[in-house]
């Protein structure tokens, strides 16, 4: 293994050479970096064209340049010695400093989007392959294949228009019109027969019962004025905080396991009771009171599984533990609604929330709630966008996946020895459905890193994607291209490592030559 | 340890029932029928094959092509007067009016420009297909087939050449090319160069193809018969993995038509005067609330090509590989009703002989 791993690096090494000798060259040799002093009519042109000339060390020929760059860019991996000099940008600027600040962008950009995109998608697939041949089923896939085919440009102009500009206008004065309860409630009754089965009978009752329910709240959300100021409030909290704790008893353990039900259920009253005690203490929360609030309301939930006793703690435990960490959601969600007026009437945002460019809206004060809003309002677009073009690849792969596994004789046999279909889709099925999903997911993360581009432009993110354009379109600068280059390649050949390994560590009948 | 299995004696009805069931697909037809069969009867690849090869004629015929004069009236470098601020004229399918997709800014016409840019974008997913499906076909069957240093070589070519990033390659590419040449010519070449370097994903699957296929009995047939390498590649081997190819030919095509646009949105492909799907969006996405049909007709058409090449390819993937279209219960009841009245026995008539020899051959072992 570890000869394998050794092998793999060093491999991957010389790869990444060849690789970044071959951007170099192109990059160098994609246009006349003068060009554009070249036509103009300045009086101190040649001066400028000297200094360009210098700048960019042209007198050089560009395999010996890249030499002398990769000499800057060895120090890097020396690990401890505290230099990486990767060059200067035609600004005078170091390349390092502004590779930081674009990844930092970039992975804010791709963080949510990804996470999202394998939830959804995977969830999907899994479902449409459960219904296999229902309407369900095609309509994912024909959605699937409708993003999939989308450019991400147009969409990302769609969305710009009527999930930005139209949402603000509606927020302006939030009561739903007529029209939209009718489309509104009627898309709501159609999403629920979609995911129904039984009689055509069933369904209609099934669309009545959806479009009621979302047709009265949608004029109880308007008649209460909600979207000026929203908020859950304790009741809501308990209500949906036991849906999450029956949903995810359901799952996990099944709800005629009582101990784990009750121990999911036991959640609630005690979310309730930290949202009181903790309360006061939330104004000047930070990242970290966040996490630290999660990781002790999973705690807490394996604390109370454990309490339950019972044959099979770990059901319990697991149980009680995500129902925590949900309700612990639902309570940061309320407190963010809490804020949401403060922010909305924010003299920086004039009540216009969703934006279109930008990841954050410039010297905007507040406290961390009024800036982690102002990240999500950024954020919304280009994860809606970047969500669903790569939702299409995970659900399709989901499907066919599952698919395949629900054909295995281990299932038969899990369904012939009476397992509930719960158990055998969660436990035999849903599983192994995961290992092929494993080595996608370290790919994609790879790919993404470098090909959120035209995301980045189209919403003004000044990520690596746009760094490397910036950098390539008008004058061709070798330094910024390369280190996006070196940044995307290491990730790329890492993530291809990590696939190979947690392949065969899922899979035990891969195994890695030695 | 023995189960007691319940030898049924029922068990003699011969599997009759599903031979009556697949009689139709076996009924001595060449591996080619079959699978035009099989694709002719996918409805939603037949609607998109018709609305892709209307859209091919729609392009290349209405402002002509190379010099070669259209139906259409207007090109899309001309300028014709404003009419009617720009907007569509389009009524119905047999009244068209004067510009049926409006005018841009500077009063060009909007439909001349749109079929333009669908012109270019079919060129050059076309180049794109046939250089990277050529090229990957070859390093894929090479390294398949030749294996050792061969194969380590072109390999680690690919592993090179995967690991940057695409779009960032096919810009520095497309951005020669665009220097070279002009029109037509320019089009072209940026297709090749960016079919330079899409081939690798295709080439680790041919690969993959050729490895399994090289050890197949009948490969050995040809080799024990004198057959040359080169016979055993094109007469053999390949024709066997032609499924593969065609299907990720098709697929590659689709997502180099999505590439030519983001890299002609981003300023890197097709340049100015000439025009395709994605400078038009491009150049009018400000547009949007004043001339939003500037923005809508080329998308719609980029959509329409790229959801139909994807419905092509799954249905072609459908036809040569039946084994990725799982087993349909529903149609499966259906044919059992119409079949045979004895379908219902299939299932226990074809387990239960063998669980019965298994049981009275080695009791001991109690495992069928």
């Amino acid at each position: 293994m570890v000869t394998y791993i050794v092998r793999r690096l060093v491999t991957a090494v010389l790869i990444l050479f060849g690789a970044s000798f071959l951007v170099y060259q192109l990059t160098a040799l994609s246009g006349d970096p003068l060009a554009d002093l070249r036509e103009s009519n300045l009086p101190n042109k040649d001066a400028l064209m000297q200094q360009r000339i210098e700048n960019l060390d042209l007198t050089t020929p560009a395999p010996i340049r890249f030499f002398k760059w990769l000499g800057g860019a060895a120090q890097c991996i020396v690990p401890f010695f505290g230099r990486c000099d990767l060059g200067l940008m035609l600004n005078g600027e170091p390349v390092t400093q502004a590779l930081a600040r674009a990844a930092g962008q970039t992975i804010l950009l791709i963080t949510a989007a990804t996470v999202l995109a394998i939830i959804i998608g995977i969830s999907l697939g899994i479902i449409t392959a459960l219904k296999q041949y229902s309407t369900l089923d095609y309509s994912v896939t024909f959605m699937a294949f409708l993003f999939f085919s989308l450019p991400i440009f147009w969409i990302a102009v769609l969305l710009k228009e009527f999930g930005a500009i139209g949402f603000n206008d509606f927020l302006r004065d939030p009561q739903f019109s007529p029209t939209s309860i009718v489309i509104g409630s009627a898309f709501v009754g159609v999403m629920v027969v979609l995911f129904m089965s039984g009689t055509w009978l069933k369904r209609i009752i099934g669309f009545a019962i959806g479009a009621a329910v979302t047709a009265g709240l949608m004029v109880l959300l308007s008649v209460t004025g909600w979207f000026t100021n929203p908020g859950l409030g304790p009741i809501l909290i308990a209500l949906t905080g036991a849906g999450a704790a029956y949903l995810v008893t359901q799952l996990t353990a099944g709800v005629q396991n009582r101990k784990a039900l009750y121990s999911a259920l036991i959640m609630v009253p005690i979310g309730l009771v930290g949202y009181y005690v903790l309360n006061p203490m939330f104004g000047g929360i930070t990242t970290l009171g966040i996490v630290l609030l999660a990781v002790g309301a999973i705690l807490v939930g394996c604390a109370v599984g454990w309490l339950m006793g019972g044959f099979d703690r770990g059901q319990s435990m697991r149980a009680a533990a995500l129902a925590g960490f949900l309700i612990a959601g639902i309570v940061v969600l309320d407190r963010f609604m809490v804020e949401w007026p403060n922010y909305f009437n924010n003299g920086r945002i004039r009540g216009r929330p969703i934006a279109t460019i930008g990841a954050s809206t410039p010297n905007l004060e507040g406290n961390w709630w009024i800036q982690s809003l102002d990240t999500f309002t950024h954020l919304l677009l280009p994860t809606i966008a970047l969500v669903l073009l790569s939702l299409a690849s995970y659900s399709r792969y989901s499907r066919a996946s599952m698919l395949e596994i629900m054909q295995m004789d281990y299932i038969r046999t899990a369904r012939a020895k009476g397992l509930p279909e719960r158990t055998v889709v969660m436990r035999h099925a849903f599983r192994n459905a995961l290992i092929p999903l494993a080595t996608l997911v370290a790919f994609d993360i790879g790919g993404l890193i470098g090909g959120a581009v035209i995301t980045e432009r189209v919403f003004a993110f000044t990520g690596m994607g746009n760094l490397f354009v910036a950098s390539l379109a008008p004058i061709p600068d070798p330094n910024p291209v390369m280190g996006v280059f070196l940044i995307v390649g290491i990730v790329a050949l890492v993530f291809n490592l990590i696939a190979d390994l947690v392949y065969s560590v899922l899979d035990p009948r891969v195994r890695v030559k030695a | 340890m023995t189960t007691a299995n319940p030898v049924t004696p029922s068990g003699q009805a011969p599997e009759e029932p599903s031979a009556v069931v697949l009689k139709e697909e076996t009924k001595g037809l060449s591996q080619g029928a079959i699978i035009r069969k099989r694709f002719f009867g996918n409805t939603p690849a037949i609607v998109s094959m018709v609305v892709f090869v209307g859209i091919v004629l729609l392009a290349f015929t209405s402002i002509g092509f190379a010099g070669i004069p259209g139906w259409w009236k207007y090109n899309h470098t001309g300028f014709t007067g404003q009419v009617n601020g720009g907007a569509p004229t389009f009524v119905h399918l047999f009244n068209w009016g004067d510009h049926p997709f409006g005018q841009d800014r500077i009063g060009r016409d909007y439909f001349a420009m749109t079929m333009r840019g669908t012109q270019q974008s079919i060129m050059i997913m076309f180049v794109i297909g046939a250089v990277g499906g050529f090229i990957g076909v070859v390093v894929g069957a090479v390294s398949g087939y030749f294996r050792g240093w061969i194969e380590a070589v072109l390999m680690r070519l690919v592993d090179v050449i995967i690991i940057i990033p695409l779009l960032l390659l096919a810009a520095v590419l497309g951005r020669i090319a665009g220097q070279q040449v002009q029109g037509n010519a320019a089009t072209i070449a940026l297709g090749v160069f960016v079919g330079l370097i899409i081939w690798t994903g295709l080439s680790r699957l041919v690969r993959g193809e050729f490895l399994t296929l090289r050890e197949r009995e009948f490969v050995d047939a040809a080799r024990i018969a004198g057959a040359s390498n080169t016979r055993i590649i094109f007469k053999h081997i390949l024709p066997n993995a032609v499924g593969v190819i065609i299907v990720n030919v098709t697929l590659l095509m689709a997502s180099a038509i999505l590439l030519e646009t983001g890299l002609s949105y981003l300023g890197l492909g097709v340049k100015a005067p000439d025009v395709s799907l994605g400078s038009l969006i491009s150049n009018n996405q400000e547009a949007f609330t004043t001339r939003p049909w500037l923005f809508w007709f080329p998308g719609l058409f980029i959509v329409a090509i790229c959801l139909s090449i994807n419905f092509i390819g799954d249905g072609l993937r459908d036809a040569f590989d039946p084994r990725q279209k799982k087993f349909n219960a529903k149609k499966a009841k259906d044919r059992g009703v119409h079949g045979s009245a004895t379908a219902a026995n299939v299932k226990p008539s074809g387990t239960t002989p063998v669980q019965g020899s298994g049981g009275t051959a080695q009791p001991g072992t109690g495992q069928p």
